[in-house]
């Protein structure tokens, strides 16, 4: 087992604006408990799949990873390099190893500039080759992102896409530098139904061709059980469960995550569904519930849930569940 | 290729500059662009080609008799001083003009990077750059323009001075706000990804899409420009009694109106007027087409 | 007879580049009680059509032709008068962005005294209010929130406030414009549920707009399938689940994963959907169909009544 990127201890806690009045009347501050205490390590050539709903703090625990926030406390190690310690210049170069695939792949790209030189640019900015070099790659990557002839494509600007293009843009842009590691924050979430299979069959391609590993950020199980290797279930910042996609998948553990799969729509009309849909919403982050985040909502409930917090343990071989009545199904 | 109909919650943001063709296509902004072009287009060049149009000399005084109204010989009439009205209209907005570019030049020059950096760089040099802005900006133009004008003296050079410096944070509001809205998109984000360094962020990738509501505030810059030049005229900051100008026939147009000799003021005023219009229009046109809410 | 019949609908879009047809000539049929699942990708037409039903298509959009009944009403060409009566009363409507379509600066109480009080002004305020309040419980909100703002309600129970709000004058039909798509998954699946629910106890005619066949099959009794403005197959749920006859409905339901099912291979449509400013000759779907032959690049297919079920395609039509 090769720990490509290991997360220890990470917390992320946004502190939360306040009115001018309350400033004054109140003196505590409050925070947004973003991501709070999140471990986990991904392996090289894994695709991890972070998955959770708003609030969850995966988005934010993946922009951790790639240093593009800086944690409250905590560390992240990626081949042994503790992130921490990049700055300026040595943290510019090393961004070269991880890169990040936009949800919005319109807002993730600027208006003004065409797409080729937007690829072209991750070159340029890390001084990879000679000027004509990049503009070789580029028309290369543009061509095996499915965007054939290059020459179509290089001098549009991104409102001359459809979505779908943009979206093999953004992916182009984030291999163009060769990376190790890539952080894919909701993919294909703005893509449309019908065309969402390729571009993720266009992922995995890419990462059998430039051996990547993964970490996908989704809310879309159904999604996530197709792409992905390995889970982890977040809930409320924490994470509730992880394990193999088959075992957390088929054999869940944690209640939130029996919930979750049990509150996909699927689309059969024959399946015979078993529906626990827990009651009420995802609560605040910034006061959170005591001991077990989730107890508010869970039908399984007892009253240690709402004073200890439980921590994730190995309940069956690589399985783990931070739960003290966790489901053997 | 096919073109996706946007979700109405997709970002549509800047697109390019059109080309002249493309512009009437965008309906009534593109029309307000072209119009409002054509008519400072066609005042330009009026006033460039002044000296081989005109039928007399526009200071000359006494080529007509005094204050005659509108006629065959004189057009446009004439005013106290016996100088044909026609010829000092066609010439009367060469100080404008000067005026209006210069103050855009300087606020263009000032202002553009003072808004830039203090909204990029955030802390203490934007809170110190907004203080000195919105203490500006909370005198009333014209006023301040005045007071400056009378510290300076007269002249061209420190008319466009009076008017920039009020002008200033106009730009720097704009651009302040356009920034610290960019600042936070992902593409900016996708750039730290890459690696680029703060500079390159700045002026490739957020420069450019704050740049057209830089030329909107711009166009409304010459617009106000014109009338302000007008008003500081008006009031004695101007300039020397011998240029032909615009705001000065403003000035006698006035006193001389209860006489009943209303073509001294009313044929300048109309340039004036015509002037200030023709950038508003662009302006307007301009603000119009790149605000993103209003793309369909 | 039919509480909603819509003939030959046409809705079209004129931008100064090209005349569009956003719907072309659907036809369709709601008996009371039933759920019509209307389904499609982004720019189908799926929201113009359930909008033309209330004649709120914004312009440039513009009803071009065909038939709107609702019950004795002629929806396209009725008074403005007639048709503000419709809106809210006959027709509940539930909008995709419960933030946006609630005022910030007003109660719910107030969202609900006005609404009633547009179609019903002798109601006091006092009785509106405790109209809403019975709302909100049924809906599984306390009645007290009823003098909360919205900031104050989380995304699900806002939505719940929009279906309150649609409830409120007890319309015949309700017309639900992806409803869902901005929650998260489990109050996705509480407020389906909800809509199950309330479809029961109140014999709800529900028109539900989505891209996501899931919701629909589980809701739905129909479904209608949409492609670039035009119906390709409208069914028995369980019939176009089962044996999907359009190639369209085919290749959709192969994208859409099921976690249910073990080792499921999705596919895709290469392609993309066509420009509409310039659609292709004969049958707008042939050129990414993997079925299409020559009549389909000529003619364009009409809708015709197989197996029980309606198809707009050449393979099923033997002439």
């Amino acid at each position: 087992m090769d720990n490509l990127l290991t997360a220890t201890n990470l917390r992320k806690y946004f502190p939360v604006e306040k009115g001018f009045l309350d400033r004054l009347l109140t003196s505590q501050k409050s925070f947004v408990h973003a991501v709070d205490d999140v471990s986990f390590s991904v392996n090289r050539g894994d695709i991890l799949g972070l998955v959770g709903e708003s609030g969850s703090g995966k988005s934010t625990t993946g922009r951790l990873c790639l240093k593009l926030i800086e944690p409250t406390s905590g560390s992240i190690m990626f081949e042994g390099v503790d992130l921490a310690k990049l700055h300026g210049e040595e943290l510019r170069r090393f961004r070269k190893n991880m890169q990040l695939i936009f949800q919005d792949a319109m807002a993730s790209l600027s208006p003004r500039i065409k797409v080729g030189d937007a690829i072209k640019h991750a070159l340029s900015f890390q001084g990879v080759g000679t000027a004509s070099e990049q503009t070789e790659r580029t028309r290369a990557i543009l061509e095996r992102v499915g965007l054939k002839p290059w020459s179509n494509f290089y001098d549009r600007y991104p409102h001359q896409l459809s979505g779908g293009q943009r979206q093999r843009v953004v992916i182009a842009r984030a291999l163009v530098l060769d990376p190790k590691f890539v952080v894919a924050d909701e993919p294909i979430a703005m893509v449309d139904v019908s065309v969402r299979a390729q571009i993720l069959e266009l992922m995995l391609e890419l990462k059998k061709e430039f051996d990547l590993t993964y970490l996908f950020i989704t809310h879309d199980l159904a999604m996530a059980n197709y792409v992905c290797h390995s889970i982890a279930i977040m809930y409320l910042g924490k994470i509730v469960e992880t394990g193999s996609k088959e075992d957390v998948f088929s054999r869940p553990l944690h209640p939130y995550t029996l919930a979750l799969l049990s509150s996909i729509p699927v689309p059969d009309p024959k399946a015979k569904l078993e529906r626990i849909i827990p009651k009420g919403e995802i609560p605040s982050p910034i006061n959170p519930p005591t001991g077990c985040r989730f107890h508010p909502r869970c039908p399984y409930a007892e009253s240690i849930c709402s004073e200890r917090e439980p921590q994730l343990e190995e309940i069956k071989p690589h399985h783990y569940a931070a739960c003290f009545f966790p489901r053997h199904s | 290729m096919s073109m996706k109909k946007e979700k109405p919650q997709g970002r549509i943001l800047v697109q390019l500059f059109p080309s002249l063709a493309n512009l009437a296509s965008r309906g009534l902004a593109g029309w307000a662009i072209l119009i409002g072009a054509a008519i400072v287009a066609v005042m330009a060049v009026m006033t460039v080609v002044a000296p081989w149009i005109s039928p007399y000399n526009p200071i000359a005084i006494n080529v007509g008799p005094i204050l005659s109204p509108p006629s065959a010989e004189f057009p446009l009439g004439t005013n106290h001083l016996g100088q044909d009205m026609l010829s000092r209209v066609y010439s009367g907005g060469a100080i404008m003009f000067q005026v209006a570019v210069l103050s855009v030049i300087v606020c263009l020059v000032v202002g553009v990077p003072i808004g830039l950096f203090a909204s990029y760089l955030g802390g203490y040099t934007d809170k110190v750059a907004s203080l000195v802005m919105d203490s500006i900006y909370a005198f009333p133009g014209l006023v301040l323009a005045i007071a400056i004008a009378a510290m300076l003296g007269p002249g061209v050079v420190n008319m466009a001075l009076s008017i920039a410096v009020v002008y200033v944070p106009s730009y720097f509001r704009i651009i302040r706000s356009q920034v610290l809205t960019i600042k936070e998109l992902p593409y900016v984000e996708a750039a730290s990804m890459m690696g680029a360094k703060s500079r390159t962020t700045l002026f490739r990738y957020i420069l450019p899409n704050v740049i057209p509501s830089i030329v909107a505030v711009a166009t409304i810059n010459f617009a106000d420009a014109v009338l302000t030049s007008a008003g500081l005229t008006f009031v004695g900051l101007g300039l020397p009694v011998s240029t032909p100008d615009w705001g000065w026939d403003l000035t006698y147009g006035r006193r001389l109106l209860p006489s009943g000799a209303w073509w001294v003021i009313a044929f300048p005023g109309l340039m004036v007027v015509l002037l200030a219009l023709g950038f508003t229009m662009m302006g307007e046109g301009l603000s119009e087409l790149f605000n993103p809410r209003l793309q369909k | 007879m039919a509480l909603l019949d819509i003939e030959s609908l046409v809705v079209e879009y004129h931008t100064l580049r090209a005349s569009m047809k956003a719907v072309d000539r659907v036809s369709l049929a709601m008996e009371k009680g039933h759920t019509l699942g209307l389904v499609g990708e982004s720019g189908c037409g799926k929201s113009t059509l359930g909008l033309s039903t209330v004649r709120l298509v914004p312009p440039p959009g513009k009803i071009a032709s065909g038939h709107i009944v609702l019950g004795e009403t002629d929806i396209i060409n009725c008074s403005d008068e007639e048709i503000r009566k419709v809106r809210g009363k006959r027709v509940g409507y539930i909008f995709q962005d419960p933030m946006t379509s609630l005022n910030p600066v007003k109660r719910i109480g107030a969202h609900f005294v006005e609404m009633i009080h547009t179609h019903e002004p002798e109601v006091s305020d006092q009785d509106a209010l405790k109209r809403g309040k019975d709302v909100l419980e049924r809906l599984g909100i306390l009645p007290e929130r009823i003098d909360d703002f919205p900031h104050q309600f989380s995304g699900g129970m806002r939505q719940r406030v929009m279906i309150g709000l649609a409830l409120a004058l007890g319309p015949d039909l309700l017309i639900a414009d992806e409803p869902t798509t901005s929650l998260d998954v489990i109050v996705e699946a509480q407020i389906i549920e909800l809509l199950k629910e309330l479809k029961e106890s109140l014999k709800l005619t529900l028109i539900l707009i989505t891209h996501n066949i899931g919701i629909v099959a589980e809701t739905a009794d129909r479904v209608a399938v949409m492609y670039a403005g035009r119906l390709a197959e409208l069914g028995q749920t369980d019939d176009l689940f089962e044996k999907p006859m359009h190639p369209y409905t085919q290749a959709l339901l192969k994208s859409v994963p099921n976690i249910t099912k073990k080792g499921q291979v999705l596919s895709w449509i290469p392609g993309a959907p066509p420009d509409l400013a310039e659609p292709p000759p004969g049958c707008l779907y042939h050129p990414r169909c993997p079925h299409a032959f020559d009549r389909c690049k000529k003619e364009e297919p009409l809708l015709i009544k197989h197996n029980g079920s309606q198809v707009a395609c050449h393979l099923y039509d033997k002439r």
